[in-house]
């Protein structure tokens, strides 16, 4: 043997690279299906619908978390995906998610065509630590798309407790139509509208990156939407001087 | 599997697949991706180069030892065709990868007897842990191809380990190298919550399954 055995604190690998998750997950709300009433379904944009869920049972989430929801035919057969939870922990039992409309899409197409208030479904959740985000961290947060759902959780959690500490968010969405969530935006949001503009760049990164523009501590940042989205705003982050080990990334395969 | 009690069906959900027309191939809870390959990677895909790539095996062996890009080519050639499975439950059938078998670098590690479990670590800084039984005996592989061209970058070029009758995340990207433990030791999604082990056939996804 020439190496040193493996120390009890575990293996970590020679890398920079690598980004601890940030919350322990509870292993009995991850490996339990719970049963979950639709309350409410409104329209965000023509292709997007916010689904509002009682699940009594719910144990809390934090921002960033994601769940797995199931479908079940009378016959048994099943579909499920996974969904970022759009909503803020806030204890009241009940949660939101908010879903695009996919062309033959299995799970999406059956919320958004034939769901109505007062159906039930099954949620298993929250799941992953990884991209969650306790608002213990200035956070910098880059999505398009449905992407913009978990880091809409983190904004919300962030102006529901009041949280002092710096967050940013930059959304890109096609249109000022296809924008989810516009009315709720304030100063903390620049929408990237890259119909008229064009693609998120440099410049639109550039006032909270570089030494002017962090926070005491730096960012964490966050990054959601669909690969090509995620690979071109990490690109912009770490050519911005933002560190790999402090951005996540949550692509919607 | 999963624990639930009562069976709960959906009110007017029929599912665009029919149970009884279901592939074979798809175990339970899995769509057929089709010609999509999604990328699900949580980090910065890395710039890596083959010149810059090594994989190093150590850690409870005879000889631990770092194989170059050129090295590792010049082991046997080997490949795998089958499908594949991710846990965000998307599966694909009969894809093909290139490379080498990850036999033929533990016969030159030479594992020792205690040795009963992996990490596999990335040039990112990823990990996941593995039984060394499920990637020894001709079911895993270090890969470079897929299909007939170089792995994309994405994917984890310029190369992976594949590990395809578990669930995808075993499968670590930019893959750097594999130590030998006489322990289990949980990486970086089953610290996440996920499985440690990850078996797509008995849907073993999350921590408790």
């Amino acid at each position: 043997m020439t190496d040193a055995l493996p120390t009890s604190e575990g293996f970590v690998p020679p890398s920079r690279f690598a980004v601890p998750g940030r919350i322990a997950v509870s292993n009995r709300a991850a490996a339990t299906w719970q049963r979950a009433t639709v309350l409410e379904i409104r329209a965000e944009t023509p292709a997007v619908s916010t689904f509002r869920l009682k699940v009594p049972e719910w144990q809390g989430h934090l921002p960033g978390q994601h769940l797995m929801l199931r479908l079940t035919a009378e016959d048994g057969y099943v579909a499920q995906r996974h969904y970022s939870i759009a909503s803020a922990p806030d204890g009241s039992g009940e949660i939101e998610l908010t879903l695009d409309h996919v062309p033959g899409g299995e799970v999406s197409g059956h919320l958004h065509t034939v769901a109505r208030v007062g159906d039930t479904v099954e949620v298993r959740g929250p799941l992953s630590g990884f991209f969650a985000w306790p608002g213990d961290r200035p956070a910098l947060l880059l999505g398009a798309g449905s992407g913009v759902v978990p880091l809409m959780s983190m904004v919300r959690h962030h102006r529901a407790a009041g949280l002092d500490l710096p967050l940013r968010l930059v959304v890109s969405a096609r249109t000022r139509q296809d924008l989810i969530y516009a009315a709720e935006y304030a100063e903390e949001t620049t929408a990237v509208l890259t119909r008229t503009e064009g693609r998120l760049n440099a410049a639109h990164l550039a006032p909270f990156l570089g030494a002017d523009g962090q926070p005491e501590g730096g960012w964490e940042a966050y990054v959601c939407g669909s690969n090509g989205f995620a690979e071109h705003a990490s690109r912009l982050l770490v050519a911005g001087g933002q560190p790999v080990d402090r951005i996540r990334i949550e692509r919607f395969g | 599997m999963s624990r639930y009690t009562d069976f709960a069906p959906t009110r007017g959900f029929t599912g665009r697949a029919r149970a009884a027309d279901r592939d074979p191939r798809l175990p339970p809870g899995q769509y057929d991706a089709r010609d999509g390959w999604p990328v699900l990677s949580a980090e910065v895909t890395p710039q890596l180069t083959a010149a810059d790539w090594t994989f190093r095996v150590d850690g409870l062996v005879t000889t631990p030892h770092t194989w170059t890009w050129d090295e590792a080519h010049a082991l046997p050639a080997s490949e795998y065709r089958g499908d594949i499975h991710c846990v965000t439950s998307w599966s694909k059938f009969g894809v093909r990868f290139g490379g080498v078998s990850l036999d033929a670098f533990l016969a030159a590690a030479g594992p020792l007897p205690g040795a009963t479990h992996v990490v596999a670590y990335s040039h990112t800084g990823y990990t996941t842990n593995l039984p060394l039984a499920d990637v020894t005996g001709g079911k895993a592989w270090i890969v470079w191809e897929y299909e007939e061209g170089p792995l994309p970058a994405e994917h984890g070029g310029p190369a992976r380990l594949i590990v395809p009758h578990l669930y995808f995340w075993k499968s670590a990207k930019w893959v750097a190298g594999l130590r030998l433990l006489d322990h289990d030791e949980p990486g970086f999604w089953e610290q996440n919550g996920y499985h440690h082990r990850g078996d797509p056939w008995a849907e073993e996804r999350y921590s408790g399954d």
